[in-house]
């Protein structure tokens, strides 16, 4: 279900939809009360059953605009606790071999539920960004050309805000293995592919099997 | 945003369960408004259609940014807050003339709360699109970048929104 206040066509639209719906009320009313409360309670089981039926409508797919030269390849990543993992990295590096390499990497800033409700972010965001910074300095030095950013909590949100200004040729989503990572089990990957017309890419970073290696 | 919009809405909400329990709670629930009052339906009707062609004239201007048409987005925007002048105008003409004040019994209390907390409303809407059309002037906003029109647009029909149900509560009904 699309917020119906998510720009100003959709608030213009639930404009027309309660003029029309009042007017029905107004009307019926004027008939007689009970037909006005009758048409009341029609117009909320609509309104409810329209609810339910949308929330689990999948969105149309986006058309990603791709920016820069032809022969420049925008790979934009998305990555949060494993940002920092050896296979992500060696994926980035791989990727931008022969070609002139333009590296988005977004962290989402993590956050409970309830510190996300009153807005209580700081916290992630910092943490998010201390992430990012130690990512972008090993991508640095093996030298591709890469920015960063902290974005927002929801990694589908994320890209998509990230690919509102960064036209990416390729999406790689990082994540945990499967039975430790919660955007896994949440099907963000799937998501990714099914909202956006980009090719993603999906790396799994061990980092306990990392840290027993090291 | 749609937080925001979502507290407005609770806030109008709060207002609506007082004026219905008032009116289920009044002695001679058959006569409403509650003898002697009566409200000026005609020309609460004649406001309400100044506020949704203030609306259309919001959207053209939206629209227009849009397609990268600047005097449109100028001409939408002026005729928004005119139209959005003479609404509030109206409703001061009103309230001078309704022959009821905010301590005549319940009933003037929750009309002149939700009317003025709408009024309110309006008076903030006109500032951000006030804002908006001094910005559009000076020659801000392209049709990728018009967040403040955004903004400002959703804002005032969410206002007409808000105008719609308490026409039809207090006026009509």
């Amino acid at each position: 279900m699309q917020n119906p206040f998510r720009d100003e066509a959709a608030a213009f639209r639930a404009l027309l939809v309660t003029i029309g719906a009042f007017a029905l009320i107004a009307i019926g009313s004027w008939i007689n009360a009970w037909i006005g409360l009758a048409v009341f309670i029609a117009e909320t089981g609509a309104a409810i059953a329209f609810y339910l039926h949308a929330r689990g409508e999948r969105l149309p797919q986006t058309h990603v605009e791709r920016h820069g030269a032809a022969d420049e390849r925008h790979i934009l990543v998305i990555a949060n606790e494993t940002v920092g993992g050896e296979e992500l990295l060696r994926l980035v590096r791989d990727r931008s071999e022969g070609v002139r390499e333009e590296v988005l990497v977004v962290c989402p800033a993590l956050n409970s539920p309830l510190k996300t409700w009153t807005s209580d972010e700081d916290g992630a965001r910092a943490a998010a960004q201390a992430r990012l910074d130690v990512s972008l300095g090993r991508l640095t030095a093996a030298g591709i050309h890469v920015r960063g950013e902290v974005g927002d909590g929801d990694p589908v949100q994320a890209v998509d805000d990230a690919l509102r200004t960064f036209g990416a040729d390729e999406i790689v989503i990082s994540t945990h293995p499967a039975g430790r990572s919660n955007w896994l089990e949440r099907g963000v990957v799937q998501a990714v592919r099914e909202r956006f017309d980009v090719p993603v890419t999906h790396v799994i970073v061990d980092l306990e099997k990392a840290e027993r290696g090291s | 945003m749609f937080l925001f919009i979502a507290s407005e809405a609770m806030l109008f909400g709060s207002f609506f369960t007082a004026y219905f329990f008032v009116r289920v709670v009044n002695p001679t629930a058959d006569a409403w408004p509650p003898d002697p009052f009566e409200l000026p339906v005609f020309v609460a009707g004649v406001n309400t259609v100044i506020l949704v062609t203030s609306s259309f004239t919001m959207h053209w201007a939206a629209q227009s940014i849009r397609r990268g048409n600047r005097a449109g987005l100028k001409a939408g925007l002026v005729l928004t807050i005119l139209l959005g002048l003479a609404f509030l105008l109206t409703q001061a003409i009103e309230y001078a003339h309704v022959g009821l004040n905010t301590g005549d019994r319940a009933f003037g209390s929750v009309f002149f709360g939700l009317t003025g907390l709408h009024g309110g409303h309006v008076f903030i809407g006109l500032s951000l699109l006030v804002f908006s059309a001094i910005r559009s002037f000076r020659g801000h906003f392209s049709p990728e970048h018009y967040h403040g029109v955004e903004i400002s647009g959703i804002y005032w029909h969410f206002v007409d929104i808000m105008w719609i149900v308490v026409y039809t509560s207090i006026y009509l009904l």
